[in-house]
This record gives C-alpha cells, sequence and structure tokens, in this order.
C-alpha cells in the first residue's frame, strides 16, 4: 500500500494539453466514481484547476498506476501526452500535494486561490466516499501545512498584478476604500482590470470618463459606478481620491500647471494617481506636489517583482517547513499503517 | 532602625512594579523590532499583551505609591517620568486600538522603555513619612500637565509615522514596513485627535497651575504659554487647512521635542529639584 500522485500541470504540459485533461466541477462526481472502479485502488481522489488535473491515490499497484489509469479514463492518449505526465510515489507525492496546498506550486507562488480549490476538491471526494484513513489524513495535514505557511511566513505578502498593487497603495493611503471617490480615465481593458481590482476592495463611487461616452457606459455597466461625458471629468476632479488614467492619448493630459490650481479647493487631502497609459497621460512633475501620490507603469511593476522576488527568497523557509511536516506525516503512516508499506522518498522511473 | 527598614522594604517593592514594566516594554520592543527588520510575521496580540502587561506594573507602582504618600505620585524626577510613561500607554491603549495602530506601540514601547530606565536611574528621595495636607489645584496642574505630555508624545509618534510613510509613497519603493504601518490618512487623523486631547488636557493643566497659591515662577509660566502657543497654532493650522498634513505631523515632532526640552528647563531652571 502506498500513496501516488500523478497528472499534469502548468509546469510539465502547456495550456492546449492541459485544457483537454481537465475535469470540470460538474464532472468531478462521475470522474471519482469511475475512479473508484479501477483495480487495486483503495483510495483516489482528484484535483483539477486551470494549471493542474493531478489524481491522488492509494492502493496495491506493481507498476505506476498512471499511464494506465490515463488511458481508461481520457481513452485513447495522443501520441506523446505521456510525456507531459508526471508520477509521483510516497513521501514525493506527501510533499508535492503540501507544496500544492501552500500555492509553492502555482504560476504565481504564494497565490492563494489554490488552497480552496484543493479544500474543495477534498470535500468532493469525501461527498463521493472516494476517500479513507490515508487520504484523509493526508489531505487534512495539507490545511494545516497550507495554513501554517501562509501565516508564518512571508509568502503570500504583497501583491503581483499591477491593478492589486495599486490598490494595496490606496488602501495605504486612504484605509478603507468604501468611502472613496475613483475616477477612470478610459474604458479598455487595463482600466477594466484596475476598476474590478477597486470594485473588489470594496470602492463604491466609481466614476469612468471616456472619448466614447459608449465605451465608458458598457464599462460602468461591468463594473459598476457611473459614466461621464469626457468633457465633464475636470468638473468632478475637486472630491476625487484617487485617479486611474488609461487614455490613448498621445501628450499628457494633466499636468503640474493644470492640476495646481484644483489642489488649493482640496485643502490638502490626498490624491493618488495612477498612470496606466503609455505613452504616459500625467506629467511626472505633479509627484512633487504636496499630498500627490503618483505612480506609472514602471513603478507598480518594479513593485511586482520586489514582491515576487521576497516570495522566492521566502520559498526556502517554505521548504524547510514543509518537510518538516512530510517526516511528521511518515512518522504517523510508520505508526499506524501496516507494515508492508514504506513511503520512501523515491521518484518513479519517467517522472 | 526598625522603622527605617520597613520603609526602605516599601519603597524597594513599589519600584520591584516600575522594573516588572520595564521587562514588559523591553519584550515588546524587542519583539517588535526582530518582526520589522527580519520581516517575519508579528503577533500583534503578544506585543499589545506585553505592553498592556507593562501598563498593568506601572500603575500597581502609581497606586502604590499614591498610597504611601497620600497623593498623585508626581513627587520627584523619578515618579514623573514614570507617570509620563504611564500616560502615553495609558492614551495608546486608548487611542491606539481605536484606530488600528497597533503599530504605535512598536515606537511607544521603546520610548517608554527608555523612560523607565531614566526614571529608575534617576534620584527618587525618600518618602516624607507623614502626610502634607493635599493641594487639589497643585495635583490638577501636574497631573493634567504630564497626561497631555503623553498625548503630545503620541501624536509626536503619529507624526513620524506618517512622514516615514509619505516619504516612501513619493519615493515610489516602498518597503515591507510600508504595508504593516496604519494608512497615512487614519495617521493623519489619529495625530489630529491626540493633538487636540493633549492641547485641552494642557490647558486645563496650565489654568490651574495659577490657583496653586504659590509663588510663581515666570520662567516656568514663559515656557509652558511658549508650548501652548505653538500646539495652539498648528490647530489652528490644522482647522483652518492653511497647513497640509506633512507640515502638521513634522509640527507635531518638533513641538514634542520642545516640550521635552521645557521638562529639562524646569528641571534646570527651577530653583526646585521636583516639578511643583
Amino acid at each position: 500500500m502506498s500513496i501516488y500522485c500523478f497528472g499534469l500541470s502548468h509546469q510539465t504540459a502547456a495550456v492546449d494539453v492541459r485544457e483537454r485533461f481537465a475535469i470540470p466541477e460538474s464532472a468531478l462526481p462521475d470522474a471519482l466514481g469511475r475512479l473508484k472502479t479501477m483495480p487495486g485502488l483503495a483510495e483516489g481522489l482528484i484535483v483539477s484547476t486551470c494549471n493542474r488535473t493531478e489524481f491522488y491515490v492509494t492502493g496495491e499497484f506493481r507498476d505506476s498506476p498512471a499511464l494506465a489509469f490515463f488511458e481508461s479514463f481520457y481513452g485513447n492518449l495522443r501520441a506523446g501526452d505521456e510525456t507531459h505526465l508526471f508520477r509521483l510515489w510516497a513521501n514525493q507525492s506527501v510533499l508535492h500535494l503540501f507544496r500544492v496546498a501552500s500555492g509553492l506550486e502555482s504560476m504565481i507562488v504564494g497565490e492563494t486561490e489554490i488552497f480552496g480549490q484543493v479544500k474543495r476538491a477534498y470535500e468532493f471526494a469525501t461527498g463521493a466516499q472516494t476517500t479513507g484513513k490515508l487520504l484523509n489524513r493526508l489531505f487534512q495535514k495539507s490545511f494545516q501545512v497550507g495554513k501554517q505557511v501562509r501565516s508564518s511566513t512571508a509568502i503570500t505578502r504583497g501583491s503581483v498584478s499591477i491593478g492589486s498593487v495599486a490598490v494595496d497603495l490606496a488602501e495605504q493611503i486612504f484605509g478603507d476604500l468604501d468611502g472613496c471617490k475613483i475616477m477612470i480615465l478610459g474604458a479598455g481593458e487595463t482600466s477594466e482590470r484596475t476598476a474590478r481590482a477597486f470594485r473588489s476592495r470594496g470602492a463604491e463611487q466609481i466614476f469612468v470618463s471616456n472619448r466614447s461616452f459608449e465605451r465608458a457606459a458598457a464599462l460602468v455597466a461591468i463594473t459598476g459606478g457611473r459614466a461621464i461625458h469626457f468633457e465633464d471629468w475636470e468638473q468632478e476632479f475637486r472630491d476625487l481620491d484617487i485617479l486611474v488614467s488609461s487614455t490613448a492619448a498621445q501628450h499628457a493630459i494633466i499636468t503640474l500647471d493644470k492640476l495646481a490650481p484644483f489642489l488649493r479647493s482640496r485643502r490638502h487631502r490626498p490624491l493618488f494617481m495612477i498612470d496606466l497609459a503609455m505613452p504616459r497621460d500625467i506629467e511626472p512633475a505633479v509627484n512633487k506636489l504636496d499630498s500627490v501620490y503618483l505612480y506609472d507603469l514602471d513603478s507598480l511593476q518594479a513593485m511586482t517583482e520586489r514582491t515576487l522576488e521576497v516570495r522566492r527568497q521566502e520559498a526556502e523557509n517554505c521548504h524547510r517547513l514543509i518537510d518538516r511536516h512530510v517526516q511528521d506525516f511518515q512518522l504517523w503512516v510508520e505508526r499506524t499503517q501496516p507494515a508492508n508499506f514504506s513511503p520512501i522518498a523515491i521518484q518513479l522511473p519517467g517522472a | 532602625m526598625h522603622l527605617d527598614f520597613l520603609s526602605s522594604l516599601i519603597f524597594a517593592s513599589d519600584r520591584l512594579w516600575v522594573w516588572l514594566a520595564l521587562y514588559g516594554f523591553s519584550l515588546a520592543s524587542a519583539y517588535s523590532a526582530y518582526s520589522l527588520v527580519t520581516g517575519k510575521f508579528m503577533a500583534p496580540r503578544l506585543t499589545f499583551g506585553l505592553i498592556s502587561a507593562g501598563f498593568v506594573c506601572q500603575t500597581l507602582f502609581l497606586v502604590d505609591r499614591g498610597h504611601q504618600i497620600g497623593r498623585c505620585p508626581i513627587t520627584n524626577f523619578f515618579e514623573l517620568l514614570v507617570f509620563l510613561g504611564w500616560s502615553m500607554i495609558l492614551i495608546y491603549l486608548l487611542i491606539g486600538s481605536s484606530y488600528r495602530l497597533s503599530l504605535l506601540g512598536v515606537i511607544t514601547a521603546p520610548f517608554v522603555s527608555v523612560l523607565n530606565i531614566w526614571a529608575l536611574l534617576a534620584s527618587d528621595h525618600p518618602l516624607r513619612t507623614g502626610h502634607q495636607p493635599v493641594n487639589p489645584w497643585l495635583e490638577t496642574h501636574t497631573s493634567f500637565s504630564i497626561v497631555a505630555c503623553g498625548a503630545f508624545a503620541l501624536a509626536g509618534v503619529a507624526g513620524l509615522m506618517y512622514l516615514f510613510q509619505e516619504r516612501q509613497l513619493k519615493t515610489r519603493k516602498p518597503g515591507s514596513i510600508f504595508f504593516r504601518l496604519p494608512p497615512i490618512t487614519t495617521l493623519t487623523i489619529a495625530n489630529s485627535r491626540l493633538l487636540w486631547l493633549g492641547f485641552v488636557l494642557f490647558t486645563v493643566g496650565l489654568g490651574s497651575g495659577f490657583f496653586i497659591g504659590q509663588e510663581v515662577d515666570w520662567r516656568k509660566v514663559a515656557w509652558s504659554v511658549l508650548v501652548w502657543a505653538l500646539y495652539g497654532g498648528i490647530l489652528l493650522g490644522r482647522l483652518r487647512h492653511t497647513m497640509g498634513a506633512k507640515w502638521i505631523a513634522t509640527l507635531s515632532i518638533i513641538a514634542f521635542s520642545l516640550l521635552l526640552s521645557v521638562f529639562w528647563g524646569i528641571r534646570f531652571i527651577s530653583d526646585s529639584p521636583t516639578v511643583r
């Protein structure tokens, strides 16, 4: 009896391959039902997300069950499909799951969404009664590890998308965003992403202005808020807290001379300006003004890169912590499982 | 001889509370500094708990000493420093939790630790055994003035944190500490309210000083009025929006530095070694 983990992920397969093996949530009960009928299998669980489709199984197998299982599960495999499969055994599987639950195997290291996805996969499997003592213990342990890694290391610290970084900065200026008045100039994809990021953190007063009023109205229909005509945006400026500019203008539309008179009437309230346009919409010199904070694409990008670097460095601490939990799990297995269970860290041929 | 021995025993026991408070504040300072420097996870409750424990010890000292001398325990420089530290922590515990300014404690704890060390090194003249009549105006004057100093000290700390945050924002290279400090808007509000609180208390303290009934030391009065006017000017600038948050933060620090010098001034200019 041992634990096997096999499947494919963003590290082993491109998206066109991953999408053929992906199992949508609606198909999971059926997939788990078929998993149960597999010869030699004692327990089984499937984690399927946009970046990975992984099977965790326990049982008595002479060889790795991966390829045989994939052939029977997915039908005829295409030539070369097996090269995208990873196959892990025993402690390698345990280590892998702990790393997945902690976000260390994610495309963006430290992201936390995977934790919920693993939890959901476990709930599906327990609902379908395909887990037993070993997988129950393994997954519960992985949740404990995931929580500990998140809370006791800096692996999730900071934001790694430009929109999130902008919102983080806004929160460090204003605290809660629900009372902030936010104006978005431009109605392109960047504006939409940023508006969504602000909305997700509780911002309610969002105004969108664009040369084409229809596009502004269309964006507002998606993100909420109010569309205003481009000729009128300056009238709203006095009460603004945050300005996000992402227009296609070829010259700066907000200059030092234009901004200075507005500031006098603002009574020193902070103004956070985010310039996501290329070429830039806001003259860089406005950052020199008192209570004005200007961030452009380069400064935001630099912050995301610093965050990723910190996370990469922090991954070392996570490894040490996870290794301890793998050893704990092995000790538990040795104490409670039959003597023929040998969770030795060996990678199977071809893995 | 027997009475002297007992007195020294009591004398030593109430100072023990100050030592214990110092341990609490020092541990909170060391833990916070370690967390901030290494960027490791910090448990705000632990810092808060250590500071609260220190505060309880400091309170026990003041109660104990107050019972012994039958008045507010601000009769010598040692007691004055302990009372000042206690005031700062009291206001931190009241204001800090309201404004999610848990990191205010990170800066307050080392400051109060230094005050306690300074107090323990300072002269603590033996207590007068006989209870002297209490002058309520004098008690009001000293206690309100010192609690006001605590509020002004915290306003200075909030101002310092504001300037740090502002600098980080302006340079566009915020470090890991930036995201652990409170938002600048929160710091502005806290700074402003602490200034108001301190100003009201200081006004009461200053005003009650004129009713003590002792000969007025005009040098002390001049220093105190200067400080009062400076804080009044800052608040007026804030009220009329003629000064930005950065200026107010800077002036809070300058004003508190001046206030500290007033303490020194009072200590060295005055004929008496106490604050009276």
